[in-house]
């Protein structure tokens, strides 16, 4: 069992949400952004810029960001350095100043930081402050506070919404403008433009990505599940679903009694007592596997006669369907046994070889068993008899040689027949072909012919070739 | 009075302790017991797998194009599954709906609406002759495929699995008469089609279960779940019984993918890095992470050799990894919102994604340079 050197007493940190999927995230996105904030540090220049007749306080080039980030996040393509910085920017921690849309761009275009806010309120509470917001900025006659169209739209289906409450909102919305009235010039448009940049986040413009939206498996763990229930029910205009059994009551971990701590305990004996192997071994052994295969892994070699995908045709599939094997195809099944036997053009070859040997009742003990667990549980039970009857009972028409271990187990668990009464019998059967049978095979005529396309297995005449393959598909 | 009868109150105070004591005890015992096993396994672990891969050839540069685009789908689409004839596709979204392509010809072949919003699990029959999905019903039914398209699939609908939360994931064993499917609940269980019995259930996950892969092998009875507890386990199918377990991820285990040998897996977290994990090491033996990589991944696959290790993640993107040398390949771009599911065609010959931005895209490569 391997474990990470972690300070965990076993029921997790204090706070929960701490832990979040979510949080972590956005845990590495803040450090992020101090870091590129942090001018002593390596960080970028956040400058006012003078634009006509204005001065545009606390300000950062988005290509200055993405230098940024190529140059300590150690990424050599710029479109990443833009890819990453967008998604920063999608999930509010930076914003273009004249854009509702949360990209980032690699040239001129100025962005700032955002606040860090503690905003955590119910989705409820969010609606009302969005109306404050956007009322107070109808209050005041400033170009940059113009409304959109879509946040027009907005405004006018809230009003609808809070009806009643109307003079409310507008007494609330009236006195934060009174408020801002008395704040510093630049002050104010930076708190502005964060203000504008928060609701980006939460009500980003139709078309973009809603970085708040979650996963609803996480969710339990979010201070607030209350804000999942809108992604549970859909969009609003689709009126399709009954609502669903959403549990989140429950804690995300449970705390481990004592019985846990003791199959912990038992447990780990267990694996104390495992022989395991070295890493350099089983380096070697994934390498060799690997490199076995690395002919037949289209990813990475050329696949003949082409890729169906990219060619649109499917020859590549008709020939690998087919009974009529290819040189690339028999030297799979020399691999190993189970490479063989998973191709059925293998598992026959392999077969009619047992059967010259007069050893087929072997193969097909080991495919009746197969069969077997894959049959449905009402059907177990015949079918184990039938397979005993078959195979091993006395006088049996295609008796097997097991060792008198395994034939007594097997015999036992035949008191009571299930899926995998025949396990201990089919490994060991599987070994002695693996061991003996297999072996022979591979130096066979038959096999060598095949491996060295000497001689065509015969093929089905007038074998139709489907566009359009049916449901069976082995 | 009796001197042989002590007095009943002290004696249960005493009782009481003592029970306390045992757990105490019992933790320090099991804590003892996991550093002795790390010493055990650290002692083996003498090379990296990077290291000794140096002296495998690097892989070339390769491009890799989006040959099919499967629209269709009005919500983030959550999960899906290939059909063993490598061109048909089952996909599931949060709108409910559960959709069969042909994603050669990128036709839609079936179409089911669940009953229920987020349908986080889906699985295509061995046979190609049917579909399992579940998700917020807590519940995984089987639906036969017709081949007559009028058809109501819904109709057929058979009720399989049960669970006390949501289905996470859920995997046809060799055949159609077995499913295998984890939960929120904290469990994973194998269930017969047929009868809807249950055969076996694994206990032992402290959170929930989000993910299950079973073992490549002909003769296997194994399968690795990963979690919300951040542990991956390795389950006997026969016994129920948890028979390896691996901690070492920093947050939970969105995914799990058994190296083609069987004799590994990888598995994708929400601390942003994939691992590879061997059974016979006992060990973790490769980390796959980038200091500019952040975002969670959703979902892993292999390439059919198990050279390439596929890996779909939150940031939009799909990062691929040289599975012997630890190094990034290649990162793609093209989903317009998070990648949720990943999987390698049964031939390896393309793999396909599903997103949050409603689409599936199925990739390929263009040409080896």
């Amino acid at each position: 069992m391997a474990e990470g050197s972690r300070d965990q007493g076993g029921s997790g940190s204090t706070d929960p949400e701490e832990d979040s999927p979510n949080m972590i995230v956005y845990r590495k996105i803040e450090d992020i952004v101090t870091r590129i904030q942090d001018e002593k540090a390596g960080g970028v220049a956040i400058r006012t810029v003078k634009s006509f007749l204005s001065k545009i306080p606390s300000v950062v080039s988005g290509a200055d960001i993405v230098q940024w980030l190529m140059k300590n996040l150690c990424i050599e393509d710029p479109a990443e350095a833009i890819h990453l910085g967008s998604l920063i920017a999608a999930h509010g921690y930076i914003f273009p100043i004249s854009d509702h849309v949360l990209t980032l761009k690699d040239d001129g275009t100025l962005y700032r930081f955002q606040v860090k806010t503690t905003l955590d309120n119910h989705e409820c509470l969010r609606y009302v402050l969005r109306t404050i917001y956007l009322c107070k900025r109808t209050m005041q006659n400033k170009a940059r506070l113009e409304l959109a169209d879509y946040e027009a739209e907005n405004l006018a289906r809230l009003q609808r919404a809070f009806a009643r409450k109307w003079e409310f909102i507008f007494m609330q919305a009236e006195a934060q403008v009174k408020i801002d009235r008395k704040k510093d010039k630049a002050e104010r448009k930076i708190l502005d433009s964060q203000e504008r940049a928060f609701w980006d986040v939460h009500r980003p413009v139709p078309g973009c990505v809603n970085t708040t939206e979650m996963d609803i498996r996480k969710c339990r763990r979010e201070r607030n599940p209350h804000r999942v229930k809108k992604s549970v029910y859909g969009v609003p205009d689709d009126g399709q679903s009954q609502p669903s059994p959403v549990h989140i009551s429950s804690q995300p971990t449970r705390k481990p009694t004592k019985e846990d701590v003791q199959k912990e305990i038992s447990f780990l004996n267990i694996q104390l007592d495992r022989h395991c192997m070295k890493v350099s071994k089983v380096a070697d052994s994934l390498m060799s596997y690997t490199e076995q295969f690395m002919e037949y892994d289209p990813f990475v070699s050329v696949i003949e006669p082409s890729n169906p995908w990219i060619n649109d045709d499917t020859t590549f599939w008709d020939l690998e369907a087919s009974r009529d094997p290819s040189q690339q195809r028999v030297k799979k099944w020399g691999f190993s046994l189970e490479e063989a036997l998973k191709d059925p053009a293998g598992r026959d070859q392999f077969l009619k070889f047992l059967e010259s040997e007069f050893s087929s009742e072997n193969l097909r003990f080991w495919l009746a068993v197969q069969d077997l667990k894959r049959r449905p549980l009402q059907e177990v039970s015949s079918r184990a008899q039938e397979i005993w009857q078959e195979f091993l009972a006395e006088g049996a028409p295609s008796s097997i040689n097991l060792d008198s271990h395994s034939y007594e187990r097997t015999s036992q668990n035949l008191k009571d027949p299930g899926r995998y009464s025949f396990e201990d019998a089919q490994e060991h059967i599987f070994k002695l072909m693996k061991s003996d049978s297999y072996a022979r095979f591979l130096r066979s005529n038959t096999y060598q012919d095949l491996l060295l396309a000497r001689k065509k297995v015969n093929v089905d005449k007038g074998r139709k070739k489907t566009l359009f393959p049916s449901c069976r598909c082995c | 009075m009796n001197p042989f009868i002590s007095p009943l109150i002290p004696e249960m105070a005493t009782q009481e302790v003592q029970l306390n004591e045992t757990l105490a005890h019992l933790k320090t015992e099991s804590e003892t017991l996991k550093s002795k096993l790390e010493e055990e396994r650290a002692k083996l672990h003498d090379v990296e797998l990077h290291q000794v891969a140096e002296k495998v050839e690097g892989l070339g540069q390769f491009v890799m194009k989006t040959r099919r685009t499967l629209k269709g789908h009005g919500n983030k689409v959550l999960c899906m599954d290939w059909c063993k004839d490598k061109r048909r596709i089952v996909s599931s979204s949060q709108d409910g709906k559960v959709i069969v392509w042909d994603a050669f010809t990128t036709n839609k072949e079936h179409a089911v609406t669940m009953p229920c919003t987020w349908v986080m699990a889906c699985a295509y029959a061995p046979s190609g002759c049917a579909v399992a999905c579940g998700g917020l019903d807590n519940k995984c039914s089987v639906y036969p495929l017709s081949l007559d398209k009028n058809e109501n699939l819904a109709a057929k609908k058979k009720s399989v699995a049960m669970h006390t939360n949501y289905l996470s994931a859920c995997s046809f064993t060799n055949s159609d008469m077995q499913i295998l499917t984890s939960s929120g609940d904290g469990t994973c269980a194998l269930w017969d089609v047929e009868s809807g019995q249950l055969l076996q259930s694994f206990h032992g996950h402290a959170a929930d279960v989000l993910c299950l892969d079973l073992a490549p092998s002909e003769t296997g009875n194994t399968f690795v779940s990963g979690g919300c507890d951040k542990k991956a386990n390795v389950w006997d199918m026969r016994s129920g019984q948890c028979i390896q377990s691996f901690e070492t991820h920093e947050s939970d285990i969105n995914s799990v993918r058994y190296y083609p040998s069987g004799d590994a897996f990888a598995s994708g977290s929400d601390d942003a890095t994939c691992r590879l994990y061997d059974l016979r090491a006992d060990r973790e033996v490769a980390i796959y992470s980038k200091e500019s990589i952040i975002f969670g991944v959703s979902s892993v696959d292999f390439s059919l050799s198990g050279r390439l290790l596929f890996g779909g993640y939150n940031d939009y993107t799909i990062n691929v990894w040289d599975v012997l040398k630890g190094t990034r390949v290649s990162i793609l771009f093209g989903h317009e919102n998070r990648v949720s599911t990943l999987r390698v065609s049964p031939d390896g010959t393309a793999f396909c994604t599903g997103s949050w931005d409603h689409t599936l895209r199925v990739r390929a490569i263009c040409s080896l340079i």
